[in-house]
């Protein structure tokens, strides 16, 4: 069985910013703990000379030449922003 | 701790001095890791144009914005450039380059990764020669890669609040700019080669062309990493990191204060701590981390969005042909001829190329360095504007002509067309017999200052002086005019 | 004239507009009363444009994929307040061709999920029965295309999103090969593994649709050209070599409905003139949903991350930056993207990335090897597409890696970014059946052409019976 520990828990979710209650630690702990359990599967073959493959497609090279081209117009850029302030994007302090 | 070493705060004794007493003991071991923003037209992964300046979030599109579904395109150019300086550096140019994410969260990251190189970057294992005084020292480089820059933070406060920041205003405009980072091998071992090696670096990267490196607008940044370890042994020490300088001669005094600081700390049988010195707060830019695991947990992974670089031959073949004679040999050349001192204020400050063409229309080396060096860049004037045949004419006559007649035409100097032929005509005056009756009338209009100067306040013969040349309208020659007020006095 | 929406092809609705039978507008509203009158019961779409512009017939797009000025929520409530700006690469190439996008469909939130259970405004309904899951991600746009609330439909696919709907659903779906159809402005869920497919009723207008949306886009730096299109119109399959690998074919947990239809399917393709070997994918199968499981979820949580609550989306108060991420982050995300963005962050971490990450990489080329192999020796392979028919709203919510399993026979040809594609080959319990054809890179023609021939040998009824 694999296991993730509790702190181990804590710690993915402060890497990945999500606020969790005790309650949803408990679940994610033993939903996560089976789901590595079924993904701990990879490591059973020999894959000493194998190498990684990071993308199904066999290019390289693929970029644009340095020409401008039109930017989003503001109200564009902020029609989606829950807090706009002046041109800005406003969070609370970092 | 804090830090210790804020620019305002005065040197403790007996710190800064390795030569001291017991210092040669210790030695310092300082590696740099230098960011460049390319000036290309576009940023790295979209076609916003690139450039300082511009309303807030005036120069953004979906991809800088991190709208969902937007991709990255890499900009040719800046891969070309990249690949550029690393030959300029001496680099192995990789045949197949990758670049990863680099996962963190903060209001100017709005991806929550950067699009960086991790194991396998465009450039990496050169090296960069510093000549110094006592010839060259070797600094190697591990890497040069490319990566995007980050958008600009606002930290706020609100009316009523005194402590810390009400709210952060983020402008995206620089968010995906193009920019290359530089890391060196722990080989620097004193501050004045930590400085010598920026500013020899900052003219290369000036000289291709890739960008303005400009200290005071971030085009050019850099943190040095400082430890000390007992002369002799090859051991590495924890270093501390010194972050967001804004100049280089303030990073060398920072640098010292910090191996100072260490050296007592180890002296006074204590530990130095891992740390990061943040120098100026105003140009802060890496986020706060609020604990050493995810510091270090940026969980690397190669950007699936984008394909492999993978130069070719070719391309770096074109590339290196398009290379000159870099900044760092010239210094050496020159310094054959010049001083050292000379000929690495030349090459670092752009002025090389122009001082050649003095003295090959006939100038002298030393004066034409000299006039470059002072008067020159006192005038601000772009040295690619200048006939070198005029301003050869002006320097070698410089001692013959008035003062003011010199300054005028210098100031001239970078204009079309311009001629040395009409200040050359003017001739400086240093007949006594033409002098004398003039410094005469100044002493009598003046018996007060005179009578002071001769009760031994020596500092008025200047007053004098200043009088006499403003008389003649800059055309008495001074030596003649000092010489003449001293003795009439 | 009146619009059979039930019946209609694509083919045959552009039919109408072309002998100016009907107009654009006329075919636009017969499928805007078919949803008012159906659609409360399936709930296929989260949105429904009420006139988009355009002269074309109409098409129902997955809510993953980005259009201008209509809601974009990749069902998600992170992103439910969300308009984009910009269109994505794939409807600007639908529009210039005139289709008007008629609404969006439903969606597992960001497309993970088998089942639509998954979607943060409740699932969607299977037309054959409304009482079981239409499949998923993509369970929208078949419900959307198999009750005739849209001639056809684009879906996505990163594990089997747009190919098990399909089958669930009885009707056809297309997963093309990696990089011939562009991301860009699509919500991304698995960068390496997500692609933009059609949905249609028939192969012809699957193969028409990709014709429409596949090509090299500048603003997809993995897309590459794409050779051209041939609509298929051969009826039988001379020569053509199918490879049946057996760990996909009577494995345990396929039902043996499922396996029957798929068997009298290839008894069929022999007697059109094909060539039926067994063959073997060993580790593909075994390992390919322990890989995929690892390779999606750690690009998710990386792709997952913007969603901070600074430039769009929800925004939970926070007394600082950090605590305003994670309160947005905890409100917006459901279960499953959290249970995926902590396995993926989990798996990139330092001290266990080789562990994880770095050895499902190395799976993912050993996958990729197999199936290559295979492709010297077959021009397709053929299996079923789920283990299983259209399963209980419901039954396997709560057990995660019960549900992954649903992807078990379509996940292996992802990973090796191969096409891959499902036509409906009989019933089982009354329920559609899906039988799964992958070809190999950029076989897309190959893929059209086998499956044109037993789609039409075949003879299934894509119309749910109880809609007939």
């Amino acid at each position: 069985m694999a296991r993730i520990t509790r702190d181990e828990v804590l710690h993915v979710a402060r890497l990945a910013r999500i606020e969790l209650s005790d309650d949803e630690v408990a679940k994610f702990q033993e939903q996560l703990a089976n789901i590595l359990e079924a993904v701990s599967k990879v490591s059973e073959l020999d894959l000493s000379d194998v190498p990684p493959t990071a993308h199904p497609l066999e290019i390289a090279n693929a970029w644009a030449e340095d020409v401008p081209r039109d930017c989003l117009p503001l109200d564009e850029v902020f029609a989606n922003a829950p807090d706009r302030d002046g041109d800005y994007f406003r969070t609370p302090p970092a | 701790m804090t830090t210790g070493v804020g620019s305002t705060e005065p040197e403790k004794s007996g710190g800064a001095d390795l030569r001291g007493a017991g210092a040669g003991s210790w030695e310092p071991v300082i590696g740099l890791e230098i960011h460049v923003q390319l000036k290309t037209e576009t940023k790295m992964f979209c076609r916003c144009r690139n450039g300082f300046g511009g309303e807030p979030n005036s120069q953004t599109c979906p991809v800088c914005l991190a709208f969902p579904g937007a991709l990255p395109v890499p900009n040719r150019r800046a891969i070309e450039e990249t690949i550029k300086l690393g030959l300029a550096l001496d680099c192995t140019i990789a045949e197949r380059a990758v670049f990863h994410r680099k996962n963190y969260f903060y209001p100017d990251n709005p991806k929550a990764y950067q699009i960086s190189q991790y194991d396998e970057p465009l450039c990496a294992r050169g090296h960069l020669d510093v000549p110094t005084e006592h010839g060259v020292t070797r600094i190697g480089i591990t890497r040069a890669h490319l990566e995007e820059d980050a958008a600009k933070n606002v930290h706020v406060a609100a009316s009523g609040r005194i402590h810390g920041a009400t709210a952060t205003l983020v402008d995206f405009n620089r968010c995906g700019t193009p920019l290359v980072e530089i890391v060196t091998e722990p080989d620097i071992h004193d501050a004045e080669t930590a400085k010598r090696f920026l500013q020899l670096l900052r003219q290369t990267v000036v000289e291709l062309e890739l960008s303005d490196a400009e200290l005071e607008h971030g085009s050019m940044r850099f943190d040095v990493n400082v430890s000390v370890r007992p002369a002799g042994s090859d051991e590495l020490r924890t270093r501390t990191e010194l972050k967001n300088m804004n100049s280089f001669s303030f990073a060398a005094k920072g640098i010292e204060r910090e191996i100072a600081r260490q050296i007592r700390i180890y002296e006074d049988g204590g530990v130095v701590e891992q740390e990061t010195l943040h120098f100026d707060p105003a140009h802060e830019e890496s986020p706060p981390l609020r604990s050493k695991e995810e510091a270090q947990d940026y969980r690397y992974f190669p950007e699936p969005d984008l394909v492999p670089v993978e130069p070719g031959k070719d391309l770096v073949d074109r590339l290196r042909a398009t290379l000159q004679v870099l900044p760092g040999a010239r210094i050496t050349r020159i310094a054959e001829t010049l001083s050292f001192y000379d000929a690495d204020v030349l090459v670092t400050g752009g002025l090389d190329r122009l001082w050649t063409s003095l003295v090959d229309a006939g100038a002298d080396p030393k004066e034409a360095a000299n006039v470059l060096a002072n008067q020159f860049v006192a005038a601000g004037i772009d040295p690619g504007t200048v006939d070198a045949g005029e301003l050869a004419k002006l320097v070698s006559a410089r001692a013959e002509i008035p003062r003011a007649a010199f300054d005028e035409a210098l100031a001239k100097v970078g204009e079309r067309g311009f001629s040395a032929d009409p200040y050359l005509e003017q001739k400086v005056v240093a007949d006594t017999a033409e002098l004398d009756p003039i410094i005469q009338r100044i002493i009598d209009a003046n018996p007060a200052q005179a009578e002071q100067y001769r009760s031994g306040k020596e500092g008025l013969l200047g007053f004098f002086v200043g009088r006499v040349m403003k008389e003649t309208g800059g055309s008495a020659d001074p030596r003649v005019v000092n010489e003449r007020v001293r003795a009439l006095l | 004239m009146t619009v059979d929406t039930l019946r209609l092809s694509a083919e045959e609705a552009n039919g109408l507009l072309t002998r100016r039978e009907a107009s654009s507008d006329e075919i636009y509203r017969a499928y805007l009363d078919a949803i008012g009158e159906r659609d409360p019961e399936l709930h296929a779409f989260l949105y429904v444009c009420e006139n988009d512009p355009g002269e074309g017939i109409p098409i129902a797009v997955k809510d993953v994929i980005g259009t201008r000025g209509i809601p974009t929520t990749a069902g998600s409530k992170i992103l439910e307040s969300y308009i984009p700006v910009y269109d994505s690469t794939v409807i600007a190439n639908c529009r210039e061709r005139g289709l008007r996008v008629i609404g969006k469909t439903n969606t597992d939130e960001f497309a993970m999920g088998s089942s639509t259970e998954n979607s943060a405004f409740g699932p969607s309904h299977n037309p054959w029965d409304p009482s079981r899951v239409p499949g998923g991600s993509g369970g929208g746009s078949a419900a959307a295309v198999s009750a005739g609330l849209a001639p056809w439909a684009l879906g996505s696919d990163t594990g089997g999103s747009i190919k098990q709907p399909a089958a669930l659903c009885g009707h056809v779906g297309l997963r093309p090969t990696y990089g011939t159809v562009s991301r860009y402005g699509v919500v991304a869920f698995a960068s390496s593994l997500d692609q933009v497919g059609p949905v249609a009723r028939n192969v012809r207008d699957c193969a028409f649709l990709y014709s429409v949306i596949s090509g090299r886009d500048e603003n997809d730096s993995t897309t590459v050209d794409v050779p051209a299109v041939e609509l298929p119109t051969a009826e039988d399959l001379k020569g053509l070599r199918i490879g049946v690998p057996k760990e996909m074919n009577g494995a345990a947990g396929i039902e043996g409905g499922v396996t029957a239809a798929v068997q009298s399917a290839l008894e069929l393709a022999e007697s059109l003139g094909a060539s039926v070997e067994e063959c073997s994918l060993p580790r593909s199968v075994d390992y390919g949903v322990a890989c995929y499981y690892l390779v999606a979820p750690a690009e998710a949580s990386a792709n997952l991350a913007r969603y901070d609550g600074v430039r769009y989306g929800l925004r939970d108060d926070g007394a600082d930056f950090r605590e305003m991420v994670m309160k947005t982050r905890d409100a917006g995300l459901g279960d499953e993207p959290k249970r995926r963005i902590m396995i993926g962050a989990y798996a990139l971490s330092a001290g266990y990335y080789d562990a994880y990450y770095g050895t499902a990489q190395k799976v993912r080329t050993v996958i990729k090897r197999e199936h290559d192999a295979l492709f010297e020796r077959f021009d397709v392979l053929v299996s079923p597409t789920s283990p299983t028919v259209a399963f209980p709203i419901g039954a396997k919510i709560d057990d995660p890696v019960a549900m992954y399993m649903n992807d078990v026979l379509t996940i292996p040809s992802c990973m090796a970014g191969l096409p891959g594609l499902n036509i409906p080959c009989g019933l089982s319990e009354g329920l559609p059946v899906g039988l799964q054809l992958i070809g190999p890179q950029f076989g897309e023609n190959t893929i059209f052409r086998a499956a044109h021939a037993l789609e039409q040998a075949i003879g299934f009824d894509v119309v749910p019976e109880r809609l007939r």
